[in-house]
């Protein structure tokens, strides 16, 4: 086998400069890094272990907002009350993601670093062609199989989707990827492909997420994640929403409304011009609809992957409309 | 083999005196839920040695070169089996005797001719340096373009489907009964290549000991494969000893010695040492057999009653360039529906893949989905209630061959199915139902069937002096439950409480119980059980009626009865003795008798025997987003005598979902540039998940068949699958009104 140094890093500043060294990889929870090592997409040299770092699996939520650990659970995220009751979309969205086993192993940071599921990426036994893993390489994707790929934020280097849950619903209320003392939103966090697949986060060598921060929002308060897929748990998203909508007091006109969308973009996707487009506005449904559709403004297909460009705008209006009837 | 542990539930005062029909948990139940059972890949002999494939990235082509210095110079590899230095076998691997044996790749060459081939074994110390070992081997290729898909070659016709039957049968004038038709259809439907996937994959530890070879692996047919690898080995097949207590599923894809298991015996071979190989699952895509994909047509006219005048029903198949199975897949029409003119006939290309081989219902699942599809648009078309256009064209006879039925409580089933379903609300017209939530909802229903198969098997039974019992047969436990419901039939044939009786199976050194496969095992191993405890009996008979000193003295064979441990006279039950005394008596420690399954030739030319069934869908889509679930499933099936219910419902349950899984979720997906499959993972290759299982339920209706054989047995294993396909189908064109083409049904294809 290929001999790795594995270190249990006992601080975040030991973590850190472990992990700045080449080929140092950090592990959490290794529900995403040991399928790579499997696959050969990821060969660490030294895999930094920062499972036992004390304190990094807190969850604090005040008024100001919510505070989550990068080493915190999905599973005891998606339980936990507070974030049921003031963030329901963050909890619905890690509900809905992998599997009951992966949720209780994987960790909050891990999941934002997850990476994509596209196929020929994770076969570099058989496809040697792939920008984001070898710069310059090609792109086995295109004229291949596509289905899972994304149609919005793609470039001609690369078309894959990014497929986390939780970081579309982040996306939506401008949550705040915190890397030790640096913060960064995470809408800026993650990066589009362009010519540059291989860099997928703004994040540097050396560096580690730390938490996650989520404004409270009335938006967030009224808020859901809608996944639609194929198979009822255990897939990743055909298209999915996160969706946070605050009502004028005459609660029909709109104050504020949240759009995120999953599943069909190189990075969690932000929907600004359906949400541009209904404030100010009164909620009904022709409205919803027509407005939903700017979601995919700019989609581009490749063959099997057109129906997201269909199917991306129903879920957001479908998410919007259900969360104008939840009094 | 023996199971360790016996355990059973039920008191023996509850099964009143007879085991067949009890519902008693798997007696290896406890050893599953405890994980002490022992699969193939858990053993670990001493001096043990890892083998790993290195496969092929290509789908066709030539392996020129690998890099066998760099592997080898690996730390803990032993040593790297390439073309160049594999042992010779007996036989070419490419030979053929029969249409049951199939080509293997066992590195006879450097030629490629599909993805996932094997083009070398590692073998190493650990199974992290043999894996690594094989990852250096960086074969390099002469690659030649890949054939893929249904369009993929040159179409013929093959000389034989599935188990040799002819390609192209013909009843009737089928065009003449379209002409005549008040009404006719023409429908085509597009399945996918789908993979066995079992849980555990196929794997082996192999030792030799001089021309001695023992070996741990799955299989659904030890003898078969006993004699497969005695063949290639050129020993004795006495001489293969495998052991396959348990199968992690097998589905058809362990039916036959693959040859990855093949090449960990050669590996042993080569480094005198034993080894372990298993396959990783994206191996599992390629050399194991498959499900090739179809393109049916059907064509039905239908007069004014909607009475069928003609069916035609038409499949393309694959197979690979090198092997021939063709998946029966029209055959399906031969035996449900009656109709005055009936044409089957099926084509083929040749592709860069494995040979696809048996899998779930292997034609029967495939064909199921078009012919029920097709039948419920026919239904449509005649203005006319789903079930009540299948009674109008119920079938009384086989209507290709015009044999009678052994039994066919086909009726009884759509009644029952259709009564517990609550059917006779259903709205004719499609898109009609609506749940609370908004839902499209839609009812549908298939019909099953299933040949009631037998194959061939021996068992061998004994009777001690202390009044127990053994039996002892080669069989194989896939998890359907051999272990105890062979049991069952023992215990009866024995005359003695199940916890009397010693059950051995899972070894090729018993006697061969044939194949678990074809949903056929528990007839022909259970009647090779139920004869050698008659046999068994009637000598132990034979010393009580011819010994003056026993009350049975002068009752004659027929004249007696065997339950409890004990002997009766018939004609007075209150003469009797114990087995123990009569065995006393003769001086004797035990006696043993033999017994046999076969299909009886004679009721086999009489009678066509087939199970049925019927199930009914219940689908619920929403109506923008195309997402489809199925929230209900009621199937009735008739399948003879019930050995043990709990274990037949569990099998339907199985059947059931996996039709489910063949409407909805099964697929894999293939590259056509290079003709890899790219899902070849169980996150990606997707089956349902607890939360795509509904509400199941399975009815059993009593069915007394007095031809299939002495028990009564037809197979309850694969007809789940079919029916339960097209009736998901069904539903989703009932809550839609869109007819699925192709399957998997996807969110897409209904999104209007
Ligand atoms: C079969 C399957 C299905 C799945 N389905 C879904 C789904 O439906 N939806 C979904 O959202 N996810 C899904 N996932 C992904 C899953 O959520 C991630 O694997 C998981 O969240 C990763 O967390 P981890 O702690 O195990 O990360 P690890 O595997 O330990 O690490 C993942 C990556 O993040 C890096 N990393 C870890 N922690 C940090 C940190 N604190 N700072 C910086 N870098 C870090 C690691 O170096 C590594 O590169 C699925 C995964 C699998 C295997
Ligand atoms: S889509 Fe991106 S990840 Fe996939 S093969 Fe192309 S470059 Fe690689």
């Amino acid at each position: 086998m290929r001999d790795f140094s594995y270190l249990r890093a006992t601080s975040v500043d030991a973590a850190r400069q472990a992990a700045a060294l080449p080929g140092a990889m950090l592990l959490a929870g290794g529900t995403t890094l040991i399928d790579l090592a499997k696959c050969g997409v990821a060969e660490p040299d030294t895999l930094v272990d920062i499972t036992h770092l004390k304190g990094l699996d807190r969850i604090e939520i005040d008024e100001r907002g919510a505070i989550i650990g990068a080493l915190a659970r999905m599973g005891h995220v998606a339980d936990h009350d507070d974030i049921k009751s003031r963030f329901p979309a963050i909890s619905e969205a890690l509900w809905q993601a992998a599997s009951a086993q992966i949720r209780n192993m994987a960790t909050i940071g891990g999941n934002l670093m997850q990476r994509t599921r596209c196929p020929y990426f994770r076969d570099p036994s058989n496809f040697s062609a792939c920008n984001k893993r070898v710069s310059g390489s090609g792109c086995s994707a295109i004229g291949g199989v596509t289905r899972g790929h994304a149609v919005l934020g793609t470039s001609d280097a690369c078309i894959a989707m990014y497929p986390g849950d939780l970081a579309t619903v982040l996306v939506a209320f401008d949550a705040t990827v915190r890397l030790g003392d640096r913060h960064i939103r995470v809408d800026d966090f993650f990066l589009l492909p362009g010519t540059t697949p291989d860099r997928e986060h703004a994040i540097e060598p050396g560096e580690m997420i730390t938490a996650i921060e989520i404004p409270s929002s009335a938006a967030a308060h009224r808020s859901t994640y809608l996944k639609v897929r194929d198979r009822q748990s255990y897939e990743f998203a055909a298209a999915s929403a996160a969706v946070g909508l605050e009502l004028e007091s005459d609660g029909r006109t709109i104050r504020d409304l949240r759009v995120a969308l999953g599943g069909v973009a190189t990075k969690p996707w932000r929907a600004r011009a359906v949400e541009a487009a209904l404030k100010g506005k009164v909620l009904e449904p022709e409205a919803v609809r027509a407005a939903s559709l700017l979601a995919v403004e700019g989609a581009v297909d490749h063959g099997a992957n057109h129906y997201k460009i269909e199917l991306a705008p129903r879920v957001v209006a479908r998410a919007i409309l259900k969360m104008g009837e939840t009094a | 083999m023996m199971l360790e542990l016996g355990l059973n539930q039920q008191p023996a005062h509850t099964r009143q005196g007879s085991s067949i029909g009890q519902p008693l948990t798997r007696r290896d139940g406890f050893l599953k839920v405890t994980g002490t059972a022992r699969y193939a890949a858990d053993n670990h002999p001493p001096g043990m040695l890892y083998a790993v494939l290195a496969v092929s990235s290509i789908a066709r082509g030539r392996v020129v070169s690998l890099d066998i210095e760099a592997a080898k110079a690996h730390s803990g590899v032993v040593e790297v089996m390439t073309p160049l230095n594999r042992p010779a076998l007996a036989v070419d691997p490419d030979a053929k005797d029969h249409p049951f044996m199939f080509r293997l790749d066992l590195l006879q060459n450097d030629g490629v001719r599909y993805p996932n081939q094997s083009i070398a074994v590692v073998i190493a110390e650990t199974l992290e340096a043999a894996t690594e070992g094989a990852a250096l081997l960086s074969p390099r290729y002469e690659t030649l373009p890949a054939r893929v898909g249904l369009d993929g070659g040159k179409s013929f016709v093959p000389r034989g489907v599935g188990v040799g039957n002819p390609a192209v049968q013909e009843k009737g004038d089928v065009e003449a009964g379209l002409e005549s038709a008040r009404t006719r259809i023409e429908a085509a439907y597009e399945t996918p290549a789908q993979y066995h996937n079992a849980m555990e994959p196929h794997a082996i530890v192999a030792a030799w000991d001089g021309d001695q070879l023992s070996i741990d692996t799955p299989s659904q047919g030890l003898a078969m494969a006993q004699g497969r690898i005695a063949g290639l080995f050129g020993i004795a097949p006495r001489n293969v000893h495998i052991r396959s207590p348990f199968l992690g599923g097998g589905f058809g894809s362990k039916g036959m010695i693959s040859g990855p298991q093949v090449l960990g015996i050669l590996a042993a071979r080569l480094v005198g040492r034993p080894v372990k190989l298993v396959l990783r699952r994206e191996q599992m895509y390629g050399p194991v057999g498959h499900r090739a994909p179809a393109r049916q047509t059907l064509r039905m006219g239908m007069d004014g009653e909607g009475r069928l005048t003609a069916l035609s029903h038409h499949a393309r198949t694959t197979s690979s360039t090198f092997d021939d199975f063709f998946e029966p897949a029209a055959d399906a029409s031969h035996t449900l529906y009656a109709s005055p003119a009936i044409a089957t006939s099926h084509d083929a290309v040749r592709l860069d893949t494995g040979t696809p081989l048996f899998m779930r219902a292997p034609g029967e699942a495939t064909g199921s989905i078009a012919l029920e599809s097709a039948i419920d648009e026919a239904a449509h078309a005649c203005g006319m209630d789903p079930l009540e256009f299948r009674l109008r064209n119920y079938a009384e006879v086989e209507p290709m061959t015009g044999k009678p039925f052994s039994s066919k409580a086909l009726r009884e089933c759509y009644e029952q199915a259709a009564e517990a379903f609550g059917w006779a609300s259903r709205p004719l017209q499609p898109r009609r139902m609506r749940d609370a939530d908004g839902f499209l909802t839609g009812w549908g229903m298939g019909t099953a069937t299933f040949p009631a198969l037998m194959f061939q098997a021996e068992a061998r039974a004994v009777l001690r002096a202390d009044g127990s019992g053994l039996m002892e047969t080669g069989a194989q436990d896939m998890g359907q439950g051999a272990w105890t419901a062979f049991a069952q039939i023992a215990a009866d044939g024995l005359g003695l409480d199940i916890d009397q009786v010693d059950f051995r199976a899972g070894s090729s050194d018993l006697p061969n119980a044939g194949i678990a496969g074809g949903s056929g095992h528990t007839a022909t191993a259970g009647m090779a059980i139920h004869n050698a405890g008659a046999a068994v009996i009637a000598r132990l008979a034979d010393l009580a009626t011819g010994n003056e000193a026993s009350p049975l003295f002068g009752a004659g064979n027929e004249g007696v009865l065997a339950r409890g441990g004990r002997l009766y006279r018939r004609d007075d039950e209150s003469r009797g003795e114990s087995y123990s005394e009569i065995l006393a008596r003769a001086g004797l420690a035990e006696i043993e008798g033999h017994g046999k399954g076969a299909p009886d030739p004679a009721s086999q030319e009489t009678y066509a025997k087939h199970a049925h069934g019927a199930v009914f869908a219940e689908v619920k889509v929403d109506p923008d987003l195309g997402q489809i679930r199925v929230t209900r499933l009621v199937g009735a099936f008739a399948a003879g005598r019930v050995i043990n219910p709990r274990l037949v419902r569990s099998q339907y349950y199985g059947g059931m979902i996996w039709g489910v899984s063949f409407a909805l979720h099964e697929e894999a997906v293939t590259d056509r540039r290079s003709g890899r499959i790219q899902n070849a993972n169980l996150a990606e290759y997707h089956v349902p998940v607890n939360a795509d299982v509904p509400s199941v339920e399975a009815l059993l209706v009593h069915e007394d068949d007095p031809h299939v054989n002495a028990l009564g047995i037809k197979g309850v294993g694969e007809i789940g699958i079919t029916g339960t396909a097209g009736a998901v189908a069904n539903a989703v064109w009932h809550a839609t009104g869109v007819r699925p083409r192709r399957f998997p049904i996807r969110i897409e294809d209904l999104l209007g």
